[in-house]
């Protein structure tokens, strides 16, 4: 069976999935028509599979941010691929190289991409990464959905640090409709997430989604500051945070490997936000995180609605990118 | 985690040069292709570093490398000039209107610091060029984006003005500016919300903010960490909004900001001010030179200078050089100008931001003896004060004791009054060529603390 079936396959199965992937489709549809194009493009261009199609292919995936290493690796797979089924023409090669882009990505780890929520007991989720990524904003959205699965929410402003942060967050629980423990601006961090693991327990909430400032990882004094963050709520609630995901702007550029690394090694991330990718930008730098540090992308930003927060699944991910193509080759292999 | 400069990946192709008597083409071939990597992890746009490489390329093929002993140093040189030039041109203050009020927008994408630089532009505009701002809160759409504005006004004592969230921004902008005159500021700077490029509604309402009265600046704020999709984002911005100005926020991050070499080759536009933190006077000039030596990773020197500066005490330092000068520089000035380089971090550390020190042979693992630098402190220690201000009377059964009282050799002590003899004659030519009009911050006494 061939990959775009399998896909087809996937999606098709239940009509809430189709829903979800139209609307992936849709907020990615400004990526995926960019690059499927090229893809088309570069497949009607180059009937032949050789050096010059490999080098623009090349070319394409740089240009999505996917980092030169990956590129290089990805590449070497493909020529090994392309020798051992002997394949000639561009026709096709596109499942190839969508089945590789996901075997780079996951590498025999099998981490999953779903959200850790704990059938009982209080789950606590702390949001990490730089400034301006969207940590606020994705949390808002994250508890409209939680929320929606007939979850209690309840919110942390642990951003004392930034001008506004905190009415931010407010605006956001007031549309969701849930509550925020909030202390004043310039206050401790740690005091506020103390404060609201006490209060969510007490209440008897589901789930505490927790903001903190964004900080620049080479920021020594701010990531020990995260660290502190971190241990209050390990020491409140045993096995917590249950999740820590890190927000990553998908227009960020090879440092995102960075940051990863360092947010990973200030507060053992567990997944990724990927943010803002309704724009032009790929976001293509996830595969060597995921490749290199094993932290999998768990959600999509794909607009600034409550409900343009969306799933990652990695075989999406790939159609979305490939999907006009794969339609295509679909449309060949029935004539 | 963090990337190879190119120095580094230039090492191996250089080593094998070295051997060989001439530099080919094929060489200098191969040393592009670890140039385009290095710029390619840099995140500088794929197009812009081929474009670059074949302008390299042909500088690099020319005579200058291949007659040059050092060709490695060379293409080095050769990238970063090119890089600078790329990047640099004019500096251009900001430009402001013949007839007030000067009316600078602030546009860009979600995220990337328009508030916050809103603030600190203000904050430089009436300190350094004594002009009276405000700030217009025309972020309608971000929750509490008003407030935020107002919180930094607040810091900054500067009035700002907003209609709240239900007003139209072309309305905000355009009632601003009457108050503008009303309150006789000079200079008015609209914060605008952050919006996708690709966004045709908002992207109208960015022109039609426009066509209120022509801005004698539009500011593209952008994140320092973009990836290759920073070239598509100042063309949208400049083509439908018309862009003047660049200014590249959060540069105090590790990354290397190859994204801002591609807006300044794609949009042609200067880079007009860096954000170097969150504080509100953390706005700076650009330096095409050191953004160069930063995306190449070639160590900062500025950002060393800057360190000593900010370690190094004025006064102490100026007391210093006229002692240089009238060389009654003693043991105890020694340890003093020890204890400020000390200041400055682990030595280690110093000694990477230090362009070229991953190059010079045996520095790379030559870690700083710092147990060198104890057993120095232990001689000086165990002078008496005479001995301090004057070593010539220093025989030998002075340093039998100097040793003893020390825990060292007489050697060590014999190794220390002779550095401290040739640092005194280095200080002196130094000083006197300083006085001719080079101005250059040196660290005598350093190379004693290498072994």
């Amino acid at each position: 069976m061939s990959f775009f079936k399998k896909i087809k396959e996937k999606l098709t199965g239940t009509s809430e999935s189709v829903s979800v992937s139209e609307k992936f489709k849709d907020g990615l549809s400004k990526t995926r028509n960019q690059f499927t194009s090229k893809v088309n493009d570069l497949v009607a261009k180059y009937r032949k599979v050789d050096e010059d199609f490999f080098e623009e292919l090349e070319d394409l995936l740089l240009q999505a941010d996917v980092g030169f290493e990956t590129v290089v690796e990805l590449m070497d797979l493909l020529r090994f691929e392309v020798q051992r089924k002997n394949i000639k023409d561009t026709a096709g090669i596109q499942s190839v190289i969508s089945e590789k882009l996901v075997e780079i990505y996951e590498s025999g780890d099998n981490s999953s991409n779903e959200l850790l929520v704990q059938d009982a007991g209080l789950t606590v989720i702390l949001f990490v990464g730089v400034n301006g990524v969207g940590k606020t904003t994705t949390i808002g959205k994250l508890a409209h959905r939680l929320k929606g699965q007939g979850r209690k929410v309840m919110l942390a402003a642990g951003d004392t640090f930034r001008a506004g942060a905190i009415d931010q967050l407010q605006v956001w629980g007031d549309r969701v409709g849930v509550e925020v423990i909030k202390q004043s601006e310039g206050s401790d961090p740690a005091a506020v997430m103390y404060d609201a693991v006490r209060a969510a327990k007490n209440r008897g909430v589901d789930v505490l989604i927790c903001d903190t400032a964004g900080r620049l990882q080479n920021k020594v004094n701010l990531m020990n500051e995260l660290q502190k963050v971190h241990r209050v709520i390990e020491r409140e609630v045993p096995g917590a945070p249950h999740e820590v995901l890190l927000a990553l702007d998908a227009t960020t550029g090879q440092n995102a490997l960075i940051q990863a690394q360092s947010f990973k090694e200030a507060t053992n991330v567990t997944g990724i936000v990927l943010t803002k990718l309704d724009g032009t930008a790929k976001g293509g730098i996830v595969l060597a995180i995921r490749n290199k540090l094993k932290i999998p992308v768990k959600f999509v930003g794909l607009g600034e609605k409550m409900d343009d927060l969306q799933p990652f699944d990695t075989d999406k991910y790939v159609y979305g990118l490939f999907a006009d193509g794969l339609e295509q080759e679909d449309k060949n292999e029935l004539n | 985690m963090a990337f190879e400069g190119l120095a580094e990946r230039l090492q191996g192709t250089i080593q094998r040069i070295k051997g060989k008597g001439k530099v080919s083409e094929a060489d200098v071939k191969e040393m592009m292709r670890d140039v385009r990597r290095a710029l390619i992890e840099a995140d500088v746009n794929l197009k812009v570093v081929k474009d670059f490489v074949k302008v390299v390329s042909e500088r690099a093929v020319g005579v200058d490398v291949m007659k040059s002993l050092t060709p490695g140093q060379q293409v080095i040189k050769i990238v970063k000039e090119e890089l600078t030039v790329l990047m640099g041109g004019e500096q251009s203050p900001i430009q402001f209107a013949k007839k007030p009020p000067t009316v600078i927008m602030m546009v860009g994408l979600q995220g990337a610091g328009k508030t916050t630089t809103t603030g600190k532009l203000a904050n430089i505009l009436r300190k350094k060029y004594n002009r009276n701002p405000l700030l217009v809160a025309a972020d309608i759409y971000r929750p509490a984006a008003i407030q935020q504005l107002q919180t930094i006004g607040k810091q900054l004592s500067l009035p700002v003005f907003s209609l709240g969230t239900d007003v139209s921004p072309v309305e905000i902008v355009r009632q601003a500016l009457e108050q503008s005159k009303v309150d006789h500021n000079d200079v008015v700077i609209i914060d605008t919300a952050g919006r996708l490029h690709i966004d045709e509604k908002l992207m109208q309402e960015l022109k039609d903010i426009r066509a209120l009265k022509e801005p004698d600046e539009v500011f593209l704020v952008v994140d320092a960490m973009t990836g290759q999709d920073a070239v598509n984002v100042a063309q949208s911005f400049d083509e439908t909004v018309g862009i003047t100005g660049v200014v590249l926020t959060k540069l105090d991050g590790d990354t290397r900001g190859g994204a801002a070499l591609s807006i300044r080759s794609i949009a042609q536009k200067p880079i007009k001010f860096v954000g170097m933190g969150e504080k509100m006077d953390a706005l700076e000039p650009f330096h095409p030179e050191r953004m160069a030596s930063r995306i190449l990773g070639m160590g900062d020197m500025m950002s060393l200078i800057e360190k000593a500066q900010a370690n190094v005490d004025e006064e102490k330092a100026k007391e210093l050089e006229e002692k240089f000068r009238t060389q009654s520089f003693t043991f105890d000035d020694f340890i003093d100008q020890m204890n400020q380089v000390k200041q400055m971090g682990p030595l280690e550390d110093i000694i990477k931001m230090l362009p070229g020190a991953g190059k010079i042979k045996g520095l790379e693992n030559a870690k700083v003896d710092e147990k060198q630098m104890g057993r120095v402190e232990a001689i000086i220690y165990a002078m008496t004060p005479q001995e301090k201000t004057t070593p010539d009377i220093i025989n030998s059964s002075r340093k039998k004791r100097i040793a003893k009282g020390s825990g060292t050799s007489i050697q060590d002590v014999n190794r220390l009054l002779k550095q401290f003899e040739d640092m005194k004659k280095m200080m002196k030519q130094m000083t006197n060529m300083q006085q001719k009009g080079k101005k250059k911050m040196k660290m005598p006494g350093l190379n004693s603390l290498f072994k």
